[in-house]
């Protein structure tokens, strides 16, 4: 349901939204280009981007970009102002090295850089690429960059395990959630096998995974950003339009099949685990026992685990789950009593008859399997 | 199959034979450069001597747009009258005529005025890649059948114009056309996607910062849902999506088989794109069953026009529909379940909100007669 209430700010928090408000102003913007590949025009956005502010009267200039550039970058370049790099050579490799010096004397409004996890050489102003934009921005100047997904810090765990290879030049996950605007650099599979000509074979599982990691990675950097936009603005806003799971585990029953059933789903769905538990007091040792694990299975499975609080249990769910926005509760089915249940209402009827708006999975109880 | 079993409409198989390529430029909103990116890469085919063809461009007073179109060939459009006012609509028999290496096919998910031969775009589409041509057409992730209820929820707007999905799983490439919600309001601000006043209009509804973004949102991952679908159809044995690699997952071992259970309501349309959601996301076998209460008649077919719909709904979306006759409707869907199988069963809400109505319901019987399967109780989104 899309219930927007609006939540009166406490004097702390106006505070922190004026000092984040005036840090963000005095920064420049920084937009960020995202691929999933050498070759998938990233570059050629970027200068493009830069080609259209010019036209609009934008004070551009180009501070990093590869040389030689490939015909479509050379043409695009010939339109726009291109700031000499410092040449270094060290260990017997030559370095570019962007002359943040110089971009703070001509300070222009716009700065282009291409390859932001680049590595400077020893002795340079900072070790990074992405360090030096940090310095530009904080200058008051705006910087559109571009970046592989293979060279996020973050990601080397899945792109080692894809490609095989770790790249050495890496750019922190935080530093690319940190950009005002991030633009997914998508290109079809054959397309790029085309780029690639008959030079080198094409792994297009590789290739795919990389680009779906890539897809992925850009769509949750915007679901932070749409909910940092809607706590500032104040709202709160009951749907997603990422899946969201929460398993409600109990001392009474083993919620392996649960709990597995709802990380693959909230993987199929590139969505989020959440598991919690109503405490209960005075619970026996074996009732402790079943919990404990069930809470390890969860934090295994790298869910994120709330214990809850509540005199109705399920009011207690159903107030988290409308909280986080969970768009799907699987619950189990309680031990079998026929008697009881054709007297009173299982506490499944009940939380099917309260979850209106979210979907309810119900999962047999282990003994009945 | 049991002799209850009043009818039986098996799910078509998705197009293989279609020896054109299509390929999908998708967005998530006007303004974002599907058009654009598509006519580039016609010029880019017409430079290389590929015989290149616009079968239909919609050129919304975009002037950059239209510039793109300098030197390529157009077919004709057909001139249709209906209720007094002259539509234009994509010549399909024309582009036949002509056959080219590619047709260039603006708004996939359009739907035909009245007269034509077939109702939507899409189907023309099919037939065009039928006799071989290649098609690049644009599409927003809005009119995709399954995220119909999705954007309603978040946007207020219900999206008459929807394809099903299978249509674009079956496309050979999907790529996302991407731009930031900043850019596309500059764009509207400069009157570059719509005259004006339409932008203004189309600013205060649809293209607020929320929407945008989260239809951009939906759009990325819908790709990676795309991307990911072609990735398990290669030979290689699957492993899943990108996030799966995690220690106390289930394996892939387990095969899921869906049951939808259609009633007459008018919420089993969101009930039928909620489960066959479900059921592509988890590559899961889908099935949709309707059972007729004994004694129960009425329409063609012993069955209501509102069922009808519905069924016709289902299979559209390639859905194995099955209608059955029982004395005890929860129970028959129960033995059905288990007869076929199903893993999980999808049932929708019982009207009414009362307490009273809880007890004894369908919904309720089910559940508690079929205590060794998953059943999922699909939410009524409002909004």
């Amino acid at each position: 349901m899309a219930v927007d209430t609006y939540r009166r700010p406490s004097p702390e928090e106006l505070l922190r939204r004026v000092q984040a408000e005036e840090r963000r102003q005095r920064r420049g913007r920084l937009k960020v280009f995202l691929g999933y590949a050498s070759r998938v025009g990233k570059s050629f956005r970027m200068l493009d981007e830069g080609r259209r502010r010019k036209e609009r009267g934008e004070d551009v200039v180009v501070a990093a970009i590869q040389l030689p550039a490939t015909p479509d970058l050379e043409g695009l370049l010939k339109k726009l102002e291109v700031m000499p790099t410092i040449k270094a050579t060290y260990a017997g490799r030559v370095y570019e090295v962007l002359d943040v010096a110089a971009v703070f004397r001509r300070h222009p409004r716009v700065c282009l850089v291409d390859e932001l996890a680049y590595d400077n050489p020893p002795g340079s102003r900072n070790p990074k690429r992405w360090q030096d934009v940090d310095n530009i921005l904080d200058q008051g100047i705006s910087v559109v960059t571009a970046v592989n997904l293979q060279h996020i810090e973050e990601q080397q765990d899945e792109v080692e395990r894809i490609t095989g290879k770790r790249p050495r030049q890496t750019v922190p996950e935080r530093f690319l959630r940190s950009a005002d605007e991030i633009v997914l650099v998508d290109a079809a599979l054959d397309d790029m096998m085309q780029r690639a000509g008959s030079r080198e074979p094409v792994d297009v599982r590789r290739l795919s995974e990389l680009r779906e990691l890539a897809l992925l990675l850009a769509a949750d950097v915007i679901d932070d950003q749409l909910e940092n936009y809607l706590r500032s603005n104040g709202v709160e806003v009951h749907w997603g339009t990422q899946e969201r799971i929460l398993v409600c585990v109990t001392p009474r029953s083993d919620a392996g099949v649960m709990l597995r059933s709802g990380r693959r789903n909230a993987d199929r769905f590139y969505g989020d685990l959440l598991v919690c538990y109503v405490r209960q007091s005075n619970l026996s040792p074996a009732d402790q026992r079943t919990m404990d694990a069930n809470l390890e299975l969860a934090r295994e499975l790298d869910a994120s685990v709330h214990v809850l609080d509540g005199i109705d249990p399920i009011d207690a769910i159903m107030r988290f789950a409308r909280e986080h926005r969970v768009t799907q509760i699987f619950v189990g089915h309680s031990a079998p009593n026929r008697w009881k249940e054709m007297w009173s209402r299982s506490p499944v009827d009940r939380i099917i008859q309260a979850a209106k708006d979210i979907d309810i999975r119900i999962f047999p109880h282990p003994q009945a399997q | 199959m049991s002799e209850q079993e009043l009818s039986k409409e098996g799910a078509t198989p998705t197009a293989a034979t279609a020896k054109g390529r299509l390929k999908i430029f998708l967005g998530y909103a006007a303004g974002v450069g599907k058009t654009y990116q598509m006519l580039n890469e016609g010029q880019e085919l017409r430079r290389k001597g590929v015989d290149v063809v616009v079968g239909y461009f919609e050129p919304h007073a975009r002037q950059d747009t239209i510039a793109k179109t300098e030197g390529l060939e157009f077919v004709q459009r057909k001139k249709i009258e209906y209720r007094g006012t002259v539509f234009e609509e994509m010549d399909t028999d024309a582009i036949l005529r002509r056959h080219p290496a590619v047709c260039l096919v603006d708004e996939f998910a359009h739907t035909n005025v009245p007269g034509c031969e077939r109702l939507k775009r899409w189907e023309d589409v099919q037939v065009l890649l039928d006799t071989g041509i290649d098609v690049f057409t644009t599409l927003n992730v809005q009119h995709l059948e399954s995220l119909n209820d999705e954007v309603w929820h978040i946007t207020g707007v219900r999206v008459r114009e929807t394809l099903p999905d299978w249509v674009v799983d079956a496309a050979d490439e999907v790529v996302l056309v991407d731009l930031t919600p900043e850019a596309l309001q500059n764009r509207l601000h400069r009157g570059a996607v719509y005259a004006t006043e339409k932008a203004q209009k189309a600013m205060q509804n649809f293209f607020t910062e929320t929407n945008l973004t989260a239809l951009r949102e939906m759009a990325l991952r819908h790709t990676a849902h795309e991307v990911e679908g072609r990735l398990s159809d290669l030979s290689v044995p699957a492993r899943g999506p990108a996030y799966t690699a995690r220690p106390g997952a289930e394996g892939p071992a387990r095969h899921d088989r869906i049951l939808i259970c259609l009633t007459e309501r008018p919420s089993t349309a969101m009930l039928i794109r909620r489960g066959k959601r479900v059921a592509d996301y988890l590559h899961a076998d889908c099935l949709a069953v309707h059972v007729q209460r004994n004694g129960a008649s009425s329409g063609r077919g012993g069955h209501s026009e509102a069922l009808e719909k519905h069924l016709c709904f289902a299979r559209n979306l390639h859905i194995e529909t099955h209608v059955l006759r029982g004395g005890d409707v929860a129970r028959r869907i129960v033995d059905f379940a288990r007869e076929q199988n199903i893993t999980q069963i999808f049932l929708g809400r019982a009207g009414g909100n009362s307490i009273l109505r809880v007890f004894g319901t369908t919904v309720h019987r089910v559940v508690r007669l079929a205590r060794d399967r998953e059943i999922t109780v699909v939410a009524e989104r409002r909004r």
